[in-house]
């Protein structure tokens, strides 16, 4: 019996083995590293040197236009994406004939899994002076400048994320009891407020879930800003490049990508507490 | 609504039909269509930059996700055997394993690593005093550890969803049959998970050879085709790379519809 409760402990230790080295060399200990680096000094030479001090975190002004850039068009992008998202995902959900249904779910997830570097070059591609602007001057339309615009960002940003905000709020949809719209429609609801009251209300996890995902994907974006913002729109990510590979401040990176991550968990632990409260509200309208 | 989900399509697959056929465009200026040729194809796939990072691309990616499916499906299954709180603390780490932006894990990668070689350098040049001592350095291994974090948490949530809707009849009627746990394993277990498994698989190949972010901060003196790509399109956009985007998204496309329908694959058939 003891023979047996060791080897069953052993095959356990053996499984989860490797997958707890990865995660603690190449999760744990990197965040680890920035966390001290963040309250170190950057050496004369750059890199680090050893210190304790918070004044790199009261620097973090300096970088203002980036936090400010991508505290705006994270969640007007976001909100975009939900936007175009929404009728999407009732579409799929509610109302796509069924035999199209996985193939067109399938042709919403496709393009999330294709190279977003190719899938925004495509749009430097459009919007660039060969595109849509040359088409424009055919028309008489001149000088009219696309790419290189925040306008530019936040197209590429919904163009980038849009599956990824379609996926949850189809689930939640797809999950939907039907009976409680027939119910609502019989106990004389207008369609519109069958809609808010019922459907809307009930996909709102879904909302939520997407919304956060989107957020949290774009605090970190760097690729479409430098591609479409064309180095006029700065993010935070770009701001983290230039640290690190260009001006090797580390430490004030470091700073600036702490603060990334708590941002982030705020917006996760927020959109979870607005899930919860919804989910709740749901069950008290239901009784 | 039907209408604004056609136009919803036609905006997420229109630029994407736009670059392939410009890849094929005889001309040279992207303004217009002068004919159809596959010379961008033969430019792109004579250069040698491009095919070594296609190449370290390639390498990168299947060795990345040859790990994260190996190590993801053995703490998939690890985790079916521990307690709720070690249980709890590893989903967390998985979660934040995917969670956490690509820009935070490559720079606070980047950091640790060069903090890690400069300790172990000195100590490795001291062990070998008069001959050539081996040096860590940034590179493919960096890379492949870097990306291997994300795809094995995917790997581990997509087998242990997998695991979890896994038919414990078929189980215990195994071991009441005298199986012994290794044989239940391989021939009720393993077959069940088998389409998670190779689906993760194909999704963090694609994730891996599709990254950006985190190789361009852990890459080191290599080079990845998204790399060399995102070097090009700052030069200038040339015909050439909308054949390399070409030949990338078509192997993504085909590399995600085979991972779906591995998914979908409901009992293996035997």
């Amino acid at each position: 019996m003891h023979g047996n409760r060791f080897r069953h402990n052993l095959l356990t230790a053996l499984l989860l083995g490797p997958a707890t080295a990865w995660l603690v060399v190449f999760l744990v200990l990197p965040f680890i590293a920035i966390t001290v680096f963040s309250v170190g000094e950057r050496a004369p030479e750059g890199g680090y040197q050893a210190a304790f001090t918070l004044a790199q975190y009261a620097n973090l002004p300096a970088r203002a236009t980036a936090f400010w850039n991508t505290m705006v068009l994270a969640p007007a992008g976001a909100l975009a994406c939900l936007l175009v998202a929404y009728p999407v995902a009732y579409y799929l959900a509610l109302r796509a004939p069924e035999r199209w249904r996985l193939i067109l779910l399938a042709l919403v997830v496709i393009p999330f899994w294709t190279s977003l570097l190719m899938r925004t070059y495509a749009w430097m591609y459009v919007l660039g002076g060969r595109g849509i602007p040359a088409l424009l001057a055919y028309v008489g339309i001149e000088d009219i400048r696309l790419i290189n615009t925040p306008g530019a960002v936040l197209l590429g940003i919904v163009y980038g994320y849009l599956p990824l905000m379609i996926l949850p709020i189809y689930v939640s949809l797809e999950r939907l009891d039907r009976r409680l719209l027939e119910a609502s429609a019989d106990l004389g609801a207008t369609p519109v407020s069958t809609f808010l009251g019922v459907t809307l209300r009930l996909s709102l996890p879904g909302v939520m879930t997407g919304f956060s995902l989107v957020m949290i994907l774009l605090l970190g974006e760097y690729l479409i800003p430098t591609l479409l913002g064309g180095g006029k729109v700065f993010f935070i990510g770009n701001a983290l490049v230039d640290l690190f590979l260009q001006s090797r401040n580390w430490p004030f990176g470091s700073a600036i990508a702490i603060t990334l991550v708590l941002v982030s968990v705020v917006v996760l632990i927020a959109a979870n507490r607005i899930s919860t409260r919804l989910s709740g509200a749901r069950r008290v309208d239901l009784i | 609504m039907r209408a604004f989900v056609v136009a919803v399509f036609c905006f997420l697959y229109l630029p994407i039909a736009l670059v392939v056929l410009f890849s094929f465009n005889a001309g040279h200026h992207a303004s217009e269509l002068t004919g159809f040729s596959v010379q961008w194809y033969g430019k792109a796939l004579s250069n040698p930059f491009l095919v070594e990072a296609l190449k370290n691309s390639l390498f990168i990616a299947t060795t990345s996700a040859l790990l994260a499916a190996l190590c993801g499906t053995a703490a998939a299954l690890g985790l079916q055997r521990v307690g709720a709180r070690t249980r709890a603390v590893f989903d967390a780490l998985l979660g934040a394993a995917i969670v956490v932006p690509g820009v935070v894990i490559g720079i606070s990668t980047l950091v640790a690593l060069v903090q890690l070689f400069g300790v172990v350098n000195p100590f490795l040049a001291s062990l070998w005093p008069n001959d050539q001592p081996p040096r860590l350095a940034l590179g493919y291994g960096s890379i492949i550890a870097a990306h291997g974090l994300f795809s094995m948490a995917l790997v581990a949530m997509i087998v242990g969803t997998r695991l979890g809707s896994l038919d414990r009849n078929l189980v215990e009627a195994s071991s009441d049959l005298y199986a012994t746990p290794l044989t239940t394993f391989r021939s009720i277990v393993l077959p069940q998970i088998m389409p998670a498994v190779i689906a993760g698989f194909l999704l963090a190949f694609t994730f891996s050879f599709d990254d950006f972010i985190v190789a361009f901060f852990v890459a080191g003196a290599q080079t990845t085709l998204p790399i060399y790509v995102f070097a090009s399109i700052r030069r200038g956009v040339t015909p050439e790379i909308n054949a390399i985007a070409t030949i990338v998204l078509v192997a993504s496309v085909l590399l995600v519809v085979l991972a779906q329908w591995q998914l979908r694959q409901r009992k293996p058939s035997h």
